[in-house]
């Protein structure tokens, strides 16, 4: 293994443990994703009989937004913990080592990415056993793909913030580009059933794609007319999103 | 005793207004949820068993966002103990010589304050964006009414919970509880279209009661029954929550 991927691997190590040793802050984060699911589809279960909305239950139409939800979470809060670190001076002592910046910054955003499938699973687990239906071994597996791509895209903009505000105080100001960025789409309902202003907004907002290719599985079968456009708009998100981080890390202490 | 808890309420107030990002998601995330609400499932109104005479659904929507933001308004005033206590500043006012009760009434007052502004806020976007308040000014004093009771309730519920917990970011873990609450309510759905166990656990939740008794002059021609309902819920989470407060109060002061 390399000095870069060992630096990588470090920082994505400590991300993880943070669960483990301070399970108090990361339990709701855990939890939020399927709350959210099971109270939406307790209140507006109902509204799978609105004329053409074309899928028989409403759980299983929302629990990808669900999924994507714990990417908004996960991500937000890594640029969370960055900032916290950055306050503590942890981050500076970070900056002093011998390691690219670029390293630096892969080790923060890929601990996301993985620490995005601890809510994803618990949400699956929660679903699976209340009836949802299971999409299959590659729908898992496309879903699982796009979940950690926009945990890491949400981390790139956590982590822009976090650098321009260098405080948690920022924080609220993270979980809200997430949590726009998913519900921004046809997160509720088919595109045809969306009031004009949001079926714009979700055709501009790249999340809506992403939202696609993780729900195709649940409501039908993988193809790759969902999956690949669902790809190239993460990809799209992940080199602007990365390139301005990058910018904003070699910004920072100059 | 009355100077010291509007003194202690101004200095509230005047430090929220200093720190947009405590006020903030008071209104941010509900005026979030109430778009995405309204933008997704405007059609919901055209269901069987929905309320009848509805003119929108941004108009049904308009009391679920006004009841989250007054419970986040709760969490915030919780949020704001938690840190005086942190920081000291509690420990200091417990040392000078004012009435101690005047530092749970003095917080409460702010948020009485405060969420009479967020009832204005909702109301003035709805009417902003089309909604329509059918009981006209009366209807939204009545709504600013019982949203400042409500309110004053849920600012007593945080305080209490920051007066045990002693930890900002405890009083913060209570986040997504404000959603479960929500959820099995009837704030953001008629109760007949709840799936179950929803629709069931609503009609014992004090929420639906609060929220109903907002909707109903939003949404109809005055009908004094939801909205004594809707009093009744409030008033008795402000008289629960403002007793366990200083009960919570009683025992920090003994534990110091």
């Amino acid at each position: 293994m390399t000095g870069a991927a060992r630096t990588v691997a470090a920082l994505a190590r400590r991300a993880l443990n943070e669960i483990f040793r301070v399970p108090g802050a990361a339990i709701p984060g855990i939890l939020a994703p399927t709350i959210f699911m099971l109270g939406l589809s307790s209140v507006f279960g109902n509204a799978v009989h609105i004329p053409h909305f074309g899928v028989s239950d409403f759980r299983t139409y929302i629990v990808p937004v669900g999924l994507l939800q714990a990417a908004g979470f996960t991500g937000a809060a890594t640029g969370v913990n960055l900032a916290r670190d950055i306050e503590q001076g942890w981050f500076d002592r970070l900056l002093l080592s011998p390691t690219p910046r670029v390293v630096l910054l892969a080790g923060i955003v890929s601990s996301a990415s993985l620490r995005a499938l601890l809510p994803s699973s618990f949400l699956l687990l929660v679903a699976t056993l209340l009836g949802v239906r299971f999409p299959g071994f590659l729908g898992i597996v496309v879903a699982a793909l796009l979940v950690m791509g926009l945990a890491m895209a949400i981390a790139f903009y956590a982590v822009i913030l976090a650098l321009r505000f260098r405080t948690q105080q920022a924080a609220p100001l993270m979980q809200m580009g997430g949590f726009i960025a998913v519900l921004f789409t046809s997160a509720y309902a088919p595109r045809a059933l969306l009031t004009p202003w949001l079926r714009t907004v979700s055709d501009l907002n790249p999340v809506t794609d992403v939202l696609t290719g993780v729900r195709q599985g649940f409501i039908g079968s993988v193809t790759w007319a969902d999956t690949g456009p669902a790809l190239l708009a993460l990809g799209a998100m992940l080199l602007v999103l990365g390139a301005l981080a990058v910018r904003g890390l070699r910004r920072t202490g100059v | 005793m009355t100077r010291t808890v509007w003194a202690l309420a101004r200095r509230a107030l005047r430090n929220l207004l200093r720190r947009p990002q405590f006020i903030a998601p008071l209104v941010v995330f509900p005026t979030l949820m109430l778009a995405v609400n309204v933008g997704g499932l405007s059609r919901t109104t055209t269901l069987p068993g929905f309320t009848p005479g509805v003119h929108g659904f941004l108009d049904f929507q308009l009391a679920a966002a006004i009841t989250q933001s007054l419970l986040l308004g709760g969490v915030s005033a919780g949020i704001a103990v938690a840190l005086e206590i942190e920081g000291g500043f509690f420990d200091r006012l417990v040392a000078a010589p004012i009435p101690r009760l005047a530092i749970v009434l003095g917080r409460l007052v702010a948020t009485t304050v405060i969420a009479v502004a967020q009832v204005a806020y909702f109301l003035a976007l709805g009417l902003i964006l089309g909604a329509h308040i059918r009981s006209g000014v009366p209807g939204a004093l009545l709504v600013a009414g019982i949203g400042a009771l409500a309110g004053t309730g849920f600012g007593a519920l945080g305080v209490m919970i920051a007066l045990r917990a002693r930890s900002a970011s405890t009083v913060q873990g209570i986040f997504p509880l404000v959603f479960v609450v929500l959820f099995v309510s009837t704030a953001f759905f008629p109760r007949n279209l709840l799936e179950s166990p929803a629709r069931e656990i609503a009609r014992f939740n004090p929420l639906s009661y609060l929220a109903d008794g907002m909707r109903e002059p939003i949404i109809h021609p005055l009908q004094l029954a939801a909205v004594l309902d809707g009093f009744a819920a409030a008033a008795g989470i402000a008289v629960v929550a403002g007793a366990l407060s200083v009960l919570a109060l009683r025992g920090r002061l003994r534990d110091a």
